[in-house]
């Protein structure tokens, strides 16, 4: 590191700064960083190229060092039957991971989209004046803060086919004709997971909204209706560009956690290929399976995929992730 | 007109708010239901049996779990503010190259998904032979907490004054006594905020407590409720497993409701997972 330093928020450009006080406070930055980074590449840096090692191996579960190097085949690997056929084997060939794929993806773009809606409908309720606001902001917040483990048992036993209320309350109302089980049949089990992660996940959506409607100055709207805008237009003209930022923001975090979804999947609807997500199969093939090294290959692309992601969202929506342009 | 738009405004309101609570408030009805009584649907209070929590805290390992997991979750913490708020110090006050590199790597490593490092992790926690024991998880926890934290506490320093620094720096302070003296008195909020979210993290997290422990004996409480089985493998004791949900959410709903400001600002600041 050389001495180009400064004291940050006094920032003079082009006067590269060397007295022995910031030559000082750089090499003590460098010891406050490095348990840091030695901490982070222990427990990211070095497992994730383990992983990416592992699938190029054919190691198993149990004999973790007993894996030989076999390129590509975990991922796809052509092979020449004696009869002349060619037989594709591989993650990319196996029907169940495109199965997982098209789950994962339909999972999250709807999830997402949904909980960005209604996220944002929440949080220009919550944007209003009235009585008992904070009140409403505390009981959004508590889905928030229950583990979601605690919420795929509550809605499992609220989605129960023969004693589950939901089933109970349709029933009364008439929208249904018998009990589904919503959770076991493959047509609803991806509507029932939607529905518990929407429930878990738009408090978040909409506090991240709220606060960047509550960045908006109020004079903008006093202008518009002296000026008798109609407020669906001062809502798409107005609102909707100015809280942008902290929907990109938001929606990117959404689609991240989505993009890796295991838990509520895993205790909702076990064992349902209807919902099986990448995160679900890969740890299935690692861990129960014993196809390890076939587990890292999946664990492998969904990680290149979540990155490929990113980097399309934020070079194309222009994200300003945490507000790096204030310094 | 205005009378039907106050009425839609408040219907909305009481909407958003029966959704967000209902669930937890049927939990906890179902939770003093024993017997056959649990096969009833009711929307109102009707027993008061305290049979499930009986069962939950005398039966099986339950209280261990809890032990565990409080134990886990708060070790992570302390772990992880003790680094971040030294490294964000350097990374907010002191101007070096590559900082925005490195800033822009830990958020890449809290966008990390957690099952690309699994298998790598499992070998470490194996050859490190702290496999099925708590440090185990304190240690892969700090994949997602540390980030964070970092992240929200760069975020909250920058903010701060510099005369504070320039007055400590004029009078001879060192850059260890700056951040001990100096800014961790001004920090507190910010500490107890990130601390908070990152303890909820660590109190939730499902995927490495499952991979990484194999014992009932060491495992945190969502695991343990996500296996609760009953005597036989088609019996699912809703009952207890109702009990034991809320009586791991309770604490978790009461702090959120006393620091409710406060996270939300931590979340704003750092646009953590929920």
């Amino acid at each position: 590191m050389s001495a180009t330093t400064q004291i940050s928020a006094a920032p003079r450009a082009g006067k590269p700064a060397t007295s022995e006080l910031q030559r000082q406070r750089v090499r003590a930055a460098m010891w406050f960083l490095l348990p840091m980074i030695m901490a982070l590449f222990v427990a990211a840096g070095w497992p994730l190229f383990r992983t990416i090692y592992f699938s190029f191996t054919n190691t198993s579960l149990n004999d973790l060092y007993g894996g030989d190097w076999v390129w590509f085949k975990n991922y796809l690997s052509v092979r020449e039957l004696p009869s002349g056929r060619l037989r594709w084997s591989g993650t990319l060939a196996d029907p169940k991971w495109w199965n997982a794929v098209w789950n994962t993806v339909k999972f999250s773009a709807v999830s997402v989209t949904i909980e960005a809606i209604l996220g944002l409908m929440v949080a220009l309720v919550l944007n209003a004046e009235f009585k008992g606001r904070g009140l409403v902001r505390a009981a959004i917040l508590i889905p928030w803060a229950i583990p979601t483990i605690v919420s795929a048992k509550m809605w499992g036993w609220m989605l129960n086919d023969q004693f589950g209320m939901i089933n109970d309350m349709l029933l009364n109302v008439g929208l249904i004709e018998q009990r589904i089980a919503w959770t076991a049949n493959p047509d609803t089990a991806m509507l029932a997971v939607l529905v518990v992660d929407v429930w878990k996940t738009t408090p978040f959506m909409a506090l991240l909204c709220l606060a960047g409607l509550q960045m908006i100055p109020r004079d903008i709207y006093e202008a518009t209706k002296i000026d008798g805008v109609h407020p669906v237009k001062v809502f798409f003209k107005i609102t909707l560009p100015l809280v942008r930022p902290a929907l990109m923001v938001a929606i990117i975090f959404r689609m991240l956690d989505a993009l890796r979804i295991f838990d509520l999947i895993y205790v909702l609807t076990p064992n349902s290929s209807a919902t099986k997500t990448m995160s679900i199969i890969s740890r299935e093939n690692m861990f129960d399976f014993s196809n390890f090294a076939y587990g890292s290959a999946q664990s492998t692309l969904l990680f290149l995929m979540i990155a490929i992601f990113v980097v399309l969202y934020i070079w194309l929506g222009k994200v300003d992730l945490g507000g790096k342009e204030k310094n | 007109m205005k009378l039907f738009k106050n009425v839609m405004f408040y219907f909305a309101v009481v909407l958003i708010v029966v959704i967000a609570v209902f669930p937890f408030y049927y939990a906890i009805l179902t939770s003093f239901k024993t017997g056959t009584a649990i096969f009833r649907v009711d929307y109102w209070p009707t027993n008061f049996d305290f049979g499930n929590y009986a069962a939950v805290l005398n039966n099986g390992s339950f209280p261990r779990n809890t032990l565990n997991s409080i134990f886990i979750a708060s070790s992570t913490v302390a772990f992880a503010l003790l680094l971040a708020v030294t490294a964000s110090y350097a990374l907010s006050r002191v101007r070096f190259r590559g900082r925005s590199l490195l800033l822009l790597t830990i958020l890449a490593v809290s966008m990390f998904p957690q099952i690309a490092v699994l298998s790598g992790l499992f070998e470490l926690i194996r050859f490190l032979g702290i496999y099925n024991t708590p440090w185990a998880l304190i240690f892969s926890y700090t994949i997602f907490t540390l980030p964070f934290t970092v992240w929200v506490l760069t975020t909250f320093m920058r903010d701060l004054p510099i005369e504070i620094e320039e007055a400590a720096i004029v009078d001879g302070a060192t850059p260890w006594q700056i951040i001990t003296k100096v800014f961790m008195p001004l920090m507190w909020p910010a500490l107890v905020t990130t601390g908070l979210l990152a303890f909820i993290g660590a109190w939730n997290e499902f995927l490495f407590a499952l991979t990484f422990t194999s014992s009932n004996d060491t495992r945190t409480v969502p695991v343990a409720i996500a296996l609760l089985s009953g005597a036989s493998q088609h019996e699912i004791p809703w009952g207890t497993i109702m009990a034991a949900s809320v009586l791991v959410t309770i604490p978790l709903v009461v702090l959120v409701l006393i620091f409710q400001r406060k996270i939300v600002a931590g979340l704003t600041a750092g646009g953590v997972k929920g």
